[in-house]
């Protein structure tokens, strides 16, 4: 086939765009890692074996493969540290985005019954947090929550404690931080569904006899469901892997599967283990991703 | 639990017989006593009364920003008046929420609950009153069975056509019986053929549940093919309250016969009264003569409007015999613009004395040998009894 020809046709071949892009940037890394997963640790740079030599010929490549092993994802079974971190993980991904959700719903529903001009507003509101470095915002809330911070200071000036709390180094100062980063990303895809909703659907729902909350329970609710699991996904997929906000804000008492990475990867130096435990996580977010996929294209289809 | 209102008839199955109690003859269903509506300066609807009786089909017709929808709303409950009185059955609505009125409205896009089936859209209300499960169902297939869907109880809107979602939309707001039934703009969605044979089942509809509708609607076609009674509203005020035929025949002022239907109108002024007719000199030279409306013109300056079909047209004027009437007013011009309409034929003349009259002639041959046709000379002549004297 001649360039022209590919050229001539730019809607079919632009379709392949897209896949081009998760090959490159999805599936070829992601070759590297299950590869260092499936490797073993050494004293070496890079610091695990086997290295794929393609000079050597083809029969030093059939030795490389014959070298690789599960060992390391057997590992992530035996030791408790990898299990428990990964079930601490789903526990705070859980409750964060539950939390997310009870906090999230009512403000996107609050905006998208704004009058249009207000709507803008309180958009901006959500998405001026962004504008600022979310490391700085984070250290922000270091700042807020030690020991002589501006928190005990207020609860100390109002008399409503006699003696500075602990809040830093908790789970409360870690749920904190989490709710407040991910919050925009509840809020906006709620929002979007919550906005676009028909209002005479609930002057319908009034009319063939609903009270006010029996149409907000059949009516609105019902049909804000594809925003709610596309912010709760939103929000509960990056929070498993979450490492900043658990490492600066959390005690060290246990981690989630994100900081047990980043201490194998740069404290162990044990790439392939830490490499074993990304494609661990990975398996364990498909499906979450998978039914996020069917209520997307359940929405697609409803919208035909 | 008893969440059921007492208006509901839940338990009266079968359609046909309204309650028509002797009381309810003198007392009209719905009185509408000098309700007005403001948003923020604009007066929506401006003191407007009305009476609507049991069993009515009553059209609430003007252009859009007419305020006529916010009526509709207001009867509904979505909008409060901000003075005067809305009763129904002799009882003030006002502190009734729209939830708990025996009112049921048609949306003109007809808000169908899109996560629901068709079943489920008729049901939702039926629910709400706490029917029963079984009465549900029976109700449930007599509406679908109503507006012909069997077999389409299963199907989300989205898969419905416009015809078919505007039929749930009407199942859905006739299933729980309302003592009167809004609709707003129920046909504007749908396609010219498809308008038509439903305003036939609309008005079938209504005589077999002997239901009181009321319909808003932009279209006077629509308007006058469906509705006993019309209210013809402008800038929030009702213009005329008339059936389609007086509407049309008797407009009360110029506005509505302008309104409803051509019209040609000429301004002029009352210069003789004489044995039951007017003459009336118009500000084109010409002199009118009109029959004396059986309400006495108080004013000298009047306008003349006379219906395009009732203009006749010809090469020669009207034969002899019925030209001798000196009754007749026969004019001169030229034909300047010809439209044929199929039915019938739009003819534009300029009159010797200047004025633009329009004339519509049926066709009522097929092969019509005396074809006018633009440039030509005619006379023009039409009777003092189809003439409307309107006050200025």
């Amino acid at each position: 086939m001649s360039a022209r020809r590919i050229f001539a046709q730019p809607a079919r071949y632009g379709a392949i765009a897209p896949y081009l892009w998760m090959v490159l940037f999805f599936l070829v890394p992601f070759g590297f890692v299950l590869k260092i997963s499936l490797s073993q640790t050494a004293i070496a740079q890079p610091p695990y074996l086997p290295v794929f030599d393609f000079s050597e010929g083809w029969t030093a490549i059939k030795a490389a493969f014959a070298q690789l092993s599960a060992d390391n994802f057997r590992l992530l079974i035996s030791d408790s540290l990898y299990i428990s971190s990964y079930l601490r993980s789903l526990a705070v991904a859980i409750t964060s985005t539950l939390i997310l959700l009870l906090i999230g719903y009512p403000i996107a529903y609050g905006m998208a019954r704004l009058p249009q001009r207000w709507q803008a507003i309180a958009m901006m509101l959500v998405i001026v947090p962004f504008w600022t470095s979310f490391l700085i915002r984070i250290y922000a809330w270091i700042n807020i929550l030690q020991h002589d911070g501006l928190l005990n200071k207020i609860l100390l000036a109002l008399h409503l404690v006699s003696s500075p709390v602990v809040w830093l180094s908790t789970d409360t100062a870690m749920y904190l931080g989490i709710v407040y980063s991910y919050l925009p990303f509840m809020i906006l895809p709620l929002y979007a569904t919550l906005s676009k909703m028909d209002p005479s659907l609930l002057e319908a729902a009034a009319d063939l006899g609903s009270s006010p909350r029996q149409a907000f329970w059949l009516v609105t609710f019902p049909l804000s469901l594809p925003g709610v699991g596309a912010g709760a996904l939103l929000c509960f997929i990056p929070i498993v892997g979450e490492f900043v906000i658990p490492d600066l804000l959390a005690g060290s008492g246990s981690m989630m599967i994100g900081q047990t990475l980043w201490l194998e990867f740069f404290t162990n130096k044990d790439w392939p283990v830490a490499a074993a435990a990304a494609v661990a996580l990975l398996v364990l977010l498909v499906p979450p991703l998978l039914l996020y996929d069917r209520l997307q294209r359940r929405t697609l289809e409803g919208g035909r | 639990m008893s969440r059921q209102s007492p208006e509901i008839d839940i338990a009266k199955i079968d359609t046909a017989t309204p309650v028509a109690p002797a009381a309810a003859a003198a007392m009209p269903l719905l009185r509408i006593e000098g309700v007005s509506k403001k948003f923020g300066s604009f007066r929506a609807v401006d003191r407007l009364s009305l009476d609507i009786k049991a069993g009515e089909f009553f059209a609430l017709l003007g252009p859009s920003g007419c305020g006529k929808t916010t009526l509709l709303r207001m009867l509904a409950g979505f909008e409060t008046p901000d003075e005067g009185r809305i009763l129904l059955g002799g009882r003030d609505i006002a502190p009734v929420l729209p939830h708990e009125r025996p009112v049921n409205m048609m949306f003109q896009n007809y808000a169908l609950f899109p996560h629901l089936s068709v079943r489920d859209n008729i049901a939702f209300g039926l629910k709400r009153a706490g029917m029963a499960r079984a009465a549900i169902d029976t109700r449930v297939g007599e509406m679908v069975a109503l507006v012909k869907l069997e077999g389409m109880e299963k199907r989300r809107p989205d898969q419905l056509s416009g015809g078919q979602k505007q039929r749930v939309a009407l199942a859905r707001s006739l299933a729980r019986r309302p003592k009167v039934l809004l609709l707003d703009e129920p046909l504007a969605a749908l396609d010219k053929k498809l308008r038509e044979s439903t305003q036939l089942e609309l008005m079938e509809l209504q005589r077999r549940l002997g239901m009181t509708f009321i319909v808003v609607t932009h279209d006077q076609e629509e308007a006058m093919t469906m509705a006993n009674r019309i209210g013809v509203m402008d800038a929030g005020r009702l213009e005329q309250v008339a059936t389609p035929r007086d509407l049309y025949e008797a407009p009360a002022s110029r506005w509505v016969a302008q309104f409803v239907g051509d019209v040609n109108l000429f301004d002029g002024e009352v210069t003789s009264r004489e044995q039951r007719h007017l003459t009336i000199a118009t500000g084109d030279g010409g002199a009118i003569v009109v029959a004396e409306p059986s309400q006495p013109v108080t004013e000298t300056a009047v306008s003349v409007a006379i219906r395009p079909e009732k203009v006749k047209l010809s090469r020669h004027g009207p034969a002899s015999d019925a030209g001798s009437s000196q009754a007749i007013n026969r004019f001169e011009g030229v034909v300047t613009d010809v439209s044929y309409l199929g039915g019938s034929t739009v003819y534009k003349l300029k009159l010797d004395s200047g004025a633009v009259v329009r004339s519509s002639m049926a066709n009522a041959a097929r092969l019509d040998i005396d074809v006018l046709s633009a440039g030509q000379r005619v006379v023009a002549w039409f009777a003092p009894d189809d003439c409307v004297v309107l006050e200025r």
